[in-house]
């Protein structure tokens, strides 16, 4: 922060850092040797094809499973070994490639139980939570800034898709987390849909540094300020989204069949 | 406690274990491949007992018996599986378990009303019925020898067909992946069904084994049932292996614990205080032994890979 | 539309419990007093399946040995009626803590698992205490324990006489209505609210930062505790406990009557006691083997009204819960 005379180059300690991360299903190797960080305030991109291993990595970084070896500080600590929950009271979200919400929840329950989840004071039995202006208000803001305000009454499992995509987003964002980690947020949305999610997303950029897999190439180059490739589990390529549009390996490896397609 | 009597209930041990494993077997099997929880797999070694009874009594000949019998006991859980239990397979666990729940009560009532509400029983061949010397002074009884001897082949048979054979190659595919036998192109309808009797077949086997020792009785299978769901849960649900091993384990726990724990609790309480005691700890220690391991490996001893 | 079918259900639930409020006046005048136990027991066991649908129908815990509260209960008040100790005030708390703490260690081991594993083991727990029951010669092992006094509850000259069976009849309401309304409140506070997320979605729970573990286990001493309620009405108005009380056929009977009145509903556990208890005792009437009838009908209920009668009482939309 206190850098004088650097201007905007400043060299900020990373907010998330993963060393050496590696993760085996029996023969296939999904996670082989990670390296990487993220910057605060940063939106660093993951791309890589089907199968490469993001997932994994996201769920190696979120502690829905365990590494095998290698460290991920975050905020400081090393965090490889804390449960899901614990991370999640650290300032880390995620948002789920097949969507995950509770979907026999209302859309405004959704969202008031993650706020619920770090107000703390899980162990109240007896007062209605659904009257709790401490919990509904925060929601309800929440559901305004991602544009879901007037579904909050509706069953969440009957929103359109796109719409579900938006409030998996929302539940993350309620935690008030540091870092998202999101999982294909634009999976299965049509053009207009995603052209949205773009825009929101970069509405939140500066806000929330932001870990971004995802499949659809316009979003990766719109929105990122850096790219790594996972190919196999490995990072074969790192850097701004020129480098890795110049680089003549990730073009083989995966951008060539991408845009064949 | 005699070295004769350690010998002795040793063997009965490894006895009940062999029955248990019979259970076990087709209950992991269709746990493992189906994720279907069937309560009425007891049912089938009630069925099983009471056709081997009669049968017996028809041929006059308890091993002309038995052979009539797995091929009724087969059938009949080959006609459960196509009437109930296949539209069951998409639903949830708590589906399975009250509607096997309802066909257990169904059984129940159905060999009340075919056999009456007696048990029967079944004389044993002369060959059969009596003891043999073994080394060491010590003498067994024939029967239970065979037992253990018809349920060891039954075992290696299990082995060879899983591990050996076209059929036990899907059956291994489907308990860690699915969907995979399904893109193979076979007809897992087919599958299902075969696996669900044979299953079926290897508890009534069970059911008929026990009969000339106790008799065929209506509900004799729900006690054992729940006793096989101890054994599989310990052994890692879908692993015929852990479904062997601990099988073996809890049939010698549970009779080692019922001979000789108010002995060993003598030692260090006073005898009024085993008394009490001993009966109570030793009908609870399988339900000790599956906490205590349940608490260090919650999926079991041998959990099946993939899941 | 949507209000009519609420008050359609609306409308029968507060006929039931109009009914049940009255059988003690409706039973002799319609010449049938019987219906006065009849309706006893579709309480308590209304209670047990109140009890149940809290970590059943909310927390999504398919427990298989809840009927062992009934027994544990059951036989606390026993023994200590046994041992002369026929004070309510010491027997109720003493039963209603032994099932807390069984709950405790049984739910600390068996919360540890999922799916199938959790419903055998809870399901071989239910049996251990059933067997424990089975074990216990000074407490009658198989033939059960017959209770030669009711729970006494006496303060200064007043005194509640649950002898009294019009008195034990209300008594026993009361608690019904209190344990409908306890879990009214429990499933709608925040404590609730996890409950019934983690059900919804356990990996989303833990995502947003809730270790599940320490409120599914609350929740399954709670319910272990009310059961605990319906064991100590059972063996008052019995005056005996016996094994049977918690042999693994009474826990999935309760299992049923949840899932018959409808899973998750507020009230549903209360109708499916009562159309339970009253086919069986009407098959029981006309045939010596009602089980013929009952096990398929079980089966049919699983495969065609999952909603159970709630959800029969619902919409069209509702049905397949
Ligand atoms: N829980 C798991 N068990 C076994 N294999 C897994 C598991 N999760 C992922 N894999 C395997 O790891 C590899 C990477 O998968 P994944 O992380 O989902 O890739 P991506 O998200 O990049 O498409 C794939 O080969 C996948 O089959
Ligand atoms: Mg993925």
């Amino acid at each position: 922060m206190a850098c004088w005379g650097h201007g905007r180059n400043v060299v900020a300690e990373p907010l998330l850092s993963v060393k050496g991360l590696s993760k085996q299903f029996g023969g296939v190797v999904a996670a082989d040797d990670l390296n990487l960080d993220v910057l605060p305030g940063e939106i660093h991109a993951v791309i890589g094809p089907n199968g490469a291993g993001k997932t994994t990595m996201l769920n190696l970084l979120s502690g829905q499973l365990k590494p095998d070896r290698g460290t991920i500080r975050f905020a400081g600590g090393d965090i490889a070994r804390l449960s899901p929950a614990g991370r999640s009271h650290l300032g880390l979200a995620r948002s789920f490639q097949i969507t995950s919400i509770f979907r026999d929840f209302s859309v405004l329950d959704n969202v008031a139980l993650a706020i619920q989840a770090h107000d703390g004071h899980g162990f109240r039995f007896w007062r209605p939570a659904r009257g709790e202006e401490r919990l509904r208000g925060p929601a309800a803001r929440v559901l305004e800034q991602v544009g879901l305000g007037a579904r909050s009454d509706m069953l969440a499992g009957n929103l359109a898709h796109g719409e579900q995509r938006q409030l998996e987003i929302a539940v993350a964002l309620a935690t008030r987390p540091r870092l998202l980690l999101l999982d294909e947020p634009m999976a299965g949305m049509g053009r207009d849909a995603s052209d949205r999610m773009i825009e929101f997303l970069r509405s939140l950029k500066g806000e929330y540094a932001m870990l971004l897999v995802e499949h659809d190439m316009d979003a990766v180059f719109a929105l990122a300020d850096r790219i790594t490739v996972l190919v196999y589990g490995r990072a074969i390529a790192s850097g701004t989204p020129e480098e890795i549009r110049a680089d003549r390996d990730v073009r083989d490896a995966y951008l060539g069949d991408d845009e064949a397609a | 406690m005699t070295f004769a009597l350690v010998v002795e209930q040793t063997l009965n041990g490894v006895q009940l274990g062999i029955l248990l494993f019979l259970l076990a077997a087709g209950l992991t099997l269709v746990f493992g491949i189906m994720d279907f929880v069937n309560l009425a797999h007891g049912s089938f070694y009630m069925v099983g007992a009471f056709f081997a009874a009669t049968f017996a009594q028809w041929t006059g000949n308890f091993v002309a018996g038995v052979a009539l019998a797995l091929p009724a006991t087969l059938a009949v859980g080959i006609v459960v599986e196509l009437v109930a239990v296949r539209t069951l397979y998409a639903r949830d666990h708590l589906d399975h378990v009250l509607a096997t729940f309802g066909l257990v009560l169904f059984f129940n009532e159905l060999v009340r009303l075919v056999w009456g509400p007696e048990g029967r029983s079944i004389r044993l061949p002369v060959v059969l019925d009596g003891s043999v010397d073994l080394p060491l002074g010590i003498t067994y009884s024939i029967y239970r020898l065979v037992i253990i001897g018809a349920g060891l082949m039954v075992a290696l048979g299990l082995y060879i067909l899983v591990n050996r054979t076209r059929i036990g190659m899907l059956i291994r595919a489907g308990a860690s992946n699915r969907t995979m036998v399904g893109a193979l192109g076979i007809n897992i309808k087919f599958l299902f069904t075969i696996i669900f009797g044979l299953g079926a077949a290897l508890a009534g086997f069970a059911g008929m084994l026990v009969t000339p020792v106790t008799q065929a009785e209506i509900g004799m299978g729900e006690q054992i049932l729940i006793v096989a769901l101890v054994v599989i849960v310990i052994g890692g649900i879908g692993s015929i292996r852990g479904a062997f091993i601990a099988a073996i384990i809890t049939g010698l726990i549970d009779t080692m614990g019922r001979s000789f724990l108010d002995v060993l609790l003598l030692t260090v309480m006073s005898s009024n205080a085993a008394e009490a005691a001993g009966p109570a700890l030793s009908s609870m220690m399988i339900y000790i032994l599956m906490a205590a391991v349940l608490f260090f490996r919650p999926q079991g001893l041998f959990p099946p890979r993939g899941v | 539309m949507r209000n009519a079918i609420t008050s359609r259900r609306g409308i029968v639930t507060l006929a039931v419990f109009a009914v049940i409020a009255s059988m003690p006046v409706l039973g002799p005048a319609l010449g049938q007093p019987f219906y006065v136990d009849v309706f006893t027991r579709v309480m308590i066991w209304g209670i047990a399946a109140v009890s149940l649908n809290l970590i059943l129908g909310y927390g999504g815990m398919i427990s298989f040995g809840h009927a062992a509260y009934l027994g544990l209960a059951g036989y606390t008040i026993g023994i200590m009626s046994d041992a002369g100790i026929d004070n309510g005030f010491l027997q109720w708390p003493v039963a209603l803590a032994v099932c807390g703490l069984a709950a405790l260690v049984i739910g600390a081991i068996c919360l540890r698992t999922r799916g199938l594993y959790f419903i055998m083991i809870t399901l071989a727990f239910g049996q251990m205490i059933f067997f424990l029951g089975v074990s216990s010669d000074r407490y009658g092992s198989n033939d059960g324990l017959p209770i030669y006094s009711r729970s006494e509850f006496k303060l200064g000259g007043a005194e509640l006489d649950l002898g009294n069976g019009t008195l034990f009849y209300y008594v026993t309401f009361v608690l019904l209505l209190a344990s409908i309304y306890a879990v009214y409140r429990i499933v709608n506070s925040r404590f609730g609210m996890v409950i019934r997320g983690s059900k919804s979605n356990e990996a989303r729970m833990n995502a947003i930062g809730v270790s599940t573990y320490r409120y599914k286990l609350t929740a399954f001493v709670i319910a272990g505790v009310m059961c605990g309620v319906a064991g100590v009405l059972m063996a008052n108005f019995e005056r005996f406990v016996s094994p049977d009380t918690m042999d693994w056929p009474q826990s999935g009977e309760m299992i049923f009557m949840v899932v018959l009145g409808g899973i998750g509903s507020l009230f549903g556990p209360v109708l499916g006691a009562a159309v339970f208890l009253l086919l069986s005792e009407f098959l029981s009437n006309i045939m010596e083997s009602k089980n013929i009838i009952f096990g398929p009908f079980l089966i049919l209920v699983v495969l065609f009204a999952r909603g159970g009668v709630n959800g029969l009482l619902g919409s069209r939309a509702e049905r397949r819960g």
